[in-house]
């Protein structure tokens, strides 16, 4: 390991570091623009600037190496003028508008300008002024502030993976920003806006809305998709003002998807913001009583065994705790009729192994082979999509696809569109089943699109046996995945919210109430069912949106969002995370654990638990994993049990579907964000239209 | 697939032509990646028409198979890229600091003066365009101006004025960027 000597202090440092992460080692600051430990190195801003022996000119810390026997000096004369000299470049061109600059109060130019700039300029032609661009519905621009670090340019080419943005033009006429005027289309633009270290890029969305230091900061976790990103909820008052993702390493890095940044204003529309009941067809505002009274008296008014004619689904947002909360009440009418799976998808709650993304996201990393089948993670789980994109670049990473072919910001070889294929690749007639013989640590990822279709559970039988048989579970490592959509899903399948004995799947649930045979129905905010099927039940609506659930209730119960209460969330590595109270829910809306136990006690079924930390204690009865927090479940001390699961059977010969038609929009919240509906008439709409005329 | 083939599917005016295409194919043999060849295939291309138009730039891109913004940045980078039409004379004046020393800042004003036309700007009969560029690697001949591919060293205003009249009286044959004046 290479010796170097940083302001006369020797330290021994890794070799391929630069000197800019040796200083930090160090504990020295070294001030930088361009330079982002995420991102390649560009050498462009000369921020770092130290001084070298026995080199006569400053060096660009962040470019160079390290070697054994160097002599780096970070704070001589020659170092600060070196800064005050850069910096006094950058600004020739800055607009200094601070004033009326979003970024004020949170910019790194501020900031390393107050520390290490000169407090005058030498410049006194006229400065420049840059044409702004139009980046689309999230990203503002005020491109005249931009110091050309090309951080955003390089974060679209090497992470998002859209090679859109560019630096043209040259010297006093570079312009960064996409080369024809265009939306930058990529989900996840909005990261650009953190990396930005001056205002030149700045949410849309947020503009004007609040000041840095006016925002109270709330670290929770992200619900919009089953990644489980880790945000900071910044507030004011009681109002959400915007949404940062939050490092985590093993989970969402430091990004997060424009879906999760932008989804927020939805949080503040069509809210249920006090309980209604059903009265002569038409929903009236009322009480909490009123509403416990009319549940309570439907329920009364049912003949015979009341669990056979009582059901719940649990929806995509679903916390846990009010996921165990419903399902003690349902246990109290032994009805065995619930579920999870809102989509059908043929999940087996036999073996946790079966439903979780084993291999863990950050696992990917040291896979060598991935497959997969009836997915499409790009949209899906933008985050997971980002990893498999960063395993991809750095080599040695086969990528195949069976499925509907999609652009996925990486290359991969398409092998077919259904379980034919799976097929073909388990008989080994199919080429590509070599490779995977080949391969050391395979991988693959089963998509719902694979099981939400009738022979999905003879499909996860098969990706079961694909995983046997090729190697992909040993000891240490299971390369078995499932990739899940729904926040709500692996924490419901965790606590068994799935059909007890002789209980009906969400499906059976729905011709039942069509029937008559069901009728009393409890969505726990499930809102992606064909509701039609209800009209004969009555319909109880538990959740914080008013969408599509909702309008078929005969009583709506106001909860809450997942920003303004603290509630549990297993994400899709089986990783159980929870979330913070950000501001309150409105009006009369209440955390869905204090209405489900409320409501027992008006059916007259007192729940047996009286605060979050019984309840809780009562989750981790029903399983043990929501004793460890924040643990994915290939890291668990007690490791997931590879056990039988799925129905192996016949797969019919259809391709697996694309379960995902606008990423904007998946789920109540995106569905009442304006930030969204315009990301949908700008990306995907468009696209339909193309689609639509070809075919 | 070779690129060849993905081309000859489509129709439309094309900038590109076979050949050329197939010159390019070879040109990133010589190189590592297919973005090295950018630029060799950007002189392909203007040696052809004189300068780089949105769509030339574009048919690049897609012929190599990089994203199209690589092209343009590049294309609009370096000055001996010419993304607007030039005049049949491409006058490219260094004004870099050896040059600038040696008063390139009065010969571009006497050019201009000349030519009734100011720095990018093309004249009316559209013999001569005017470009300012960085240092043409002829500093120990500076003052230094390149006009298509030609050099014209140790400048003066009274040489400036023997050149252009000497090219004025050219007759009207092939002179464009790629060859020489
Ligand atoms: S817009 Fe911001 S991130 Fe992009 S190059 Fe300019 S200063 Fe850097
Ligand atoms: S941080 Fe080193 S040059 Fe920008
Ligand atoms: S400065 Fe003009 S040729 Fe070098």
């Amino acid at each position: 390991m290479p010796k170097i000597t940083i302001n006369h202090m020797e330290i021994e440092v890794d070799s391929g570091l630069t000197v800019l992460q040796a200083c930090e080692i160090a504990g020295i600051e070294i001030p930088r623009f361009c330079y982002h430990e995420r991102l390649s190195i560009s050498g462009n801003c000369r921020m770092c600037l130290v001084e070298m022996e026995p080199s006569p000119r400053p060096v660009a810390s962040c470019a160079m190496p390290v070697a054994d026997g160097m002599v780096v000096y970070t704070n001589t004369p020659m170092v600060k003028k070196a800064r005050k000299s850069a910096l006094e470049f950058l600004l020739i061109n800055h607009p200094l508008d601070c004033p009326i600059c979003d970024q004020g109060g949170e910019c790194d130019l501020q900031d390393i300008t107050m520390a290490y700039g000169a407090d005058q300029s030498r410049f006194q032609e006229n400065k420049r002024a840059v044409a702004e661009k139009d980046l689309g519905p999230l990203v503002a621009t005020a491109m005249t502030r931009c110091i050309h670090c090309t951080r955003c340019v390089r974060f679209s080419t090497e992470v998002a993976g859209v090679e859109e943005m560019g630096a043209t033009g040259r010297g006093e006429n570079t312009e960064v920003g996409t080369y024809v005027e265009m939306a930058v289309s990529s989900e996840m633009s909005g990261n650009m806006i953190d990396l930005c270290p001056v205002g030149a890029l700045t949410s849309k969305p947020y503009a004007f809305t609040a000041r840095a230091w006016e925002l109270r900061h709330t670290e929770t976790v992200d619900v919009l998709d089953a990644v489980g990103s880790n945000i900071r909820v910044d507030s004011r008052g009681n109002e959400v003002m915007r949404v940062l993702p939050r490092l985590n390493e093993d989970i969402n890095e430091e990004w997060i998807s424009d879906k999760t940044r932008f989804s927020y204003d939805g949080l503040k529309r069509q809210r249920l913001d006090r309980p209604y009941v059903r009265e002569d067809g038409r929903l009236r505002e009322a009480s909490w009583e009123e509403a416990f009274a009319a549940i309570a008296g439907r329920i009364a008014a049912i003949k015979g065994a009341k669990g056979q004619k009582i059901a719940a689904i649990a929806g995509d947002l679903a916390c846990c705790e009010s996921i165990q909360a419903l399902k003690d009440i349902m246990n109290a009418f032994k009805s065995p009729h619930m579920d999870c799976r809102q989509d059908g998808a043929m999940l087996d709650p036999a073996a946790r192994a079966g439903y979780l993304f084993n291999t863990s996201i950050s696992g990917i990393e040291h896979a060598d082979l991935c497959l997969l089948i009836g997915v499409n993670p790009r949209i899906e789980a933008p985050l997971i999509n980002a990893r498999l994109r960063k395993r991809f670049l750095m080599g040695s990473f086969s990528v195949a696809l069976v499925g509907a072919k999609v652009d996925l910001t990486y290359a991969y070889e398409y092998l077919g569109s259904g379980p034919r294929t799976l097929e073909q690749i388990l008989s080994r007639s199919h080429m590509f089943a070599e490779l995977m013989d080949a391969a050391n640590r395979p991988m693959l990822i089963l998509g719902q699109g694979a099981l939400a279709r009738a022979d999905g559970a003879a499909v996860l039988a098969a990706a079961r046996d694909l995983a046997d048989q090729f190697a992909m579970v040993s000891h240490d490592r299971n390369g078995f995945n499932v990739l899940h959509k729904a926040a709500a899903r692996v924490g419901a399948m965790d606590l068994g919210f799935v059909p007890g004995e002789g209980g009906r799947d969400v499906a059976g649930i729905l011709d039942g109430a069509a029937s008559g045979e069901l009728e009393v129905v409890y969505l726990l905010g499930a809102d992606e069912i064909d509701t039609t099927f209800l009209d004969p039940a009555f319909v109880i609506y538990q959740g914080h949106h008013g969408d599509a659930g909702a309008a078929a209730a005969d009583v709506v119960l106001p909860g809450a969002a997942y920003t303004e209460k603290d509630a549990t969330y297993v994400n899709t590595e089986g990783r159980v995370q929870q979330s913070r109270l950000a501001v309150h829910p409105p009006g009369q809306a209440r955390p869905d654990w204090m209405v489900l136990r409320a409501l027992s006690q008006a059916l007259g079924q007192k729940a047996g638990y009286d605060t979050l930390e019984e309840l809780r204690a009562q989750m981790i009865r029903s399983n043990a994993v929501f004793a460890e927090l924040d643990v994915a479940a290939a890291d668990r001390t007690a490791k997931t049990k590879w056990a039988a699961f799925g129905a192996p059977g016949k797969m019919n010969g259809s391709p697996f579907a694309d379960t995902v038609e606008n990423f904007y929009m998946t789920d109540p919240i995106g569905r009442a964000s304006e930030t969204m509906a315009r990301c949908t008439d700008t990306f995907i709409v468009p696209h339909l239209s193309i689609t639509g005329t070809d075919g | 697939m070779t690129v060849e083939s993905e081309v000859s599917a489509e129709s439309g005016p094309r900038f590109l032509t076979k050949e050329m295409r197939k010159k390019i194919e070879e040109i990133t043999g010589r190189y590592p990646t297919r973005r090295s060849a950018i630029m060799p295939s950007l002189f392909l291309a203007q040696e052809e028409y004189g300068y780089l138009c949105d769509e030339v730039l574009l048919e690049v891109a897609e012929a190599l198979g990089v994203p199209e913004v690589w092209v343009y940045e590049i294309a609009t980078f370096y000055t001996m890229f010419n993304t607007t039409p030039v005049g049949r004379f491409h006058i490219k004046l260094c004004t870099n600091v050896s040059c600038l020393l040696l008063e390139a800042g009065s010969l571009l004003s006497h050019l201009e003066k000349r030519l009734g036309i100011a720095r990018g700007e093309t004249t009316g009969d559209g013999l001569f365009t005017l470009s300012v560029v960085e240092c043409l690697g002829s500093c120990d001949t500076a003052p230094v101006m390149q006009i298509n591919k030609t050099y014209y060293e140790t400048l003066s205003a009274e040489g400036i004025d023997q050149i252009l009249e000497e090219l004025k009286a050219r007759p009207a044959d092939g002179g464009r960027e790629g060859a020489p004046a």
